[in-house]
């Protein structure tokens, strides 16, 4: 019964951690809205803009990153399971 | 996977680690050697094979075709370098190389049914400390040794500091295990509606996960493999400059 509750409630933990997804996905569709509007503007500077772009993108979804590493720590390694 | 277990398709998800191949002891310790170490040391041994092909019996004027390819390699790198950092960091040319090169291999790995090497966070965390070492060295260099410890007066530079190999190796790791998951699961999941519909051969799982492989192995292992270079680069060219 306690495994049930401690195994559901990691589950609805791993869930919740991935609301963080939302923040990424606003910040990168602006970031890469940007980018589009620039290389329309000059279409000449397409390459860089696209590399900073990507690199923009990257640093900005460890966010994201870092939370989906938490949903995966309490799915599949249970670490609170040992503390019963 | 045996033969009848292939044809009816799997009936769980098997998500983990790398699988411990053998172990053993020193002086009490138990060293395991995984999967991961044993694939990178292919990488490792296939890419010294490759560049020794490469630049075997080089001409001062290249006849060959394999010696244009290294030539342009070569080129490709100290233009990055010299495009990002500047002139003087022509040094760097070999790390962030063979970087890049075992970085977008050990993610190319899984095009072969091999687990990525990158999906195991020893990998990637190995890699940023060795960046992060690079990083902290270019500093003492470049403020003396009175000027680095300086910075720490403010408590917070230390935990900037700490964040730089962990946020990098995290992301890395993260994107490339994040892909593998999502690949096993929606191989399971076309499993599954194959065996519903009750055919013997599980159809489904013929071409479709090869779209989302298209993604996450080739776009993203490339991507990550050029953000973990870029960002090596940019962050050593900063400790290096004195303002």
């Amino acid at each position: 019964m306690e495994r049930a509750l401690v195994l559901a409630a990691s589950a609805i933990g791993a869930g919740l951690a991935m609301i963080a997804g939302i923040g990424p996905g606003i910040g990168e569709g602006f970031a890469v809205g940007k980018a589009c509007e620039a290389i329309g503007r000059q279409p000449e500077s397409s390459g860089a803009v696209t590399r900073t772009m990507f690199i923009g993108c990257a640093v900005a979804e460890s966010t994201g990153i870092y939370a989906f590493v938490v949903a995966l720590i309490l799915m599949f390694i249970n670490p609170f399971l040992g503390k019963l | 996977m045996k033969v009848p277990e292939f044809l009816s398709g799997s009936h769980e998800v098997q998500i983990g680690g790398p699988k411990i191949v053998f172990h053993f002891d020193v002086f009490g310790i138990r060293i395991n050697v995984t999967e991961t170490i044993i694939i990178s040391w292919a990488i490792l041994i296939a890419l010294t094979l490759l560049v020794l092909f490469l630049t075997h019996n080089m001409q001062k004027k290249p006849v060959k075709k394999r010696q244009i390819i290294a030539e342009y390699l070569v080129g490709m790198v100290d233009n990055l370098i010299k495009n990002t950092m500047g002139k003087k960091f022509k040094s760097f040319g070999p790390y962030i190389a063979a970087l890049f090169a075992s970085s977008i291999f050990g993610s190319l790995v899984s095009l072969a049914g091999l687990r990525s090497v990158t999906a195991d966070y020893s990998t990637t965390l190995c890699w940023a400390l060795m960046t992060f070492i690079m990083i902290e060295t270019a500093k003492i260099k470049t403020s003396g040794i009175g000027g680095y410890l300086k910075q720490f007066i403010n408590p917070l530079n230390i935990v900037s500091e700490v964040s730089t190999p962990v946020s990098m190796s995290f992301r890395h790791f993260g994107n490339v295990a994040g892909g593998m998951i999502i690949t096993s699961l929606v191989y399971f999941a076309l499993t599954g509606l194959s065996n519903a519909i009750g055919l013997a051969v599980p159809v489904f799982t013929v071409g479709i996960p090869a779209v989302l492989s298209l993604y996450f192995d080739l776009f993203s292992g490339f991507m990550q493999a050029f953000i973990f270079i870029m960002l090596t680069m940019i962050y050593i060219e900063s400790a290096c400059s004195t303002e």
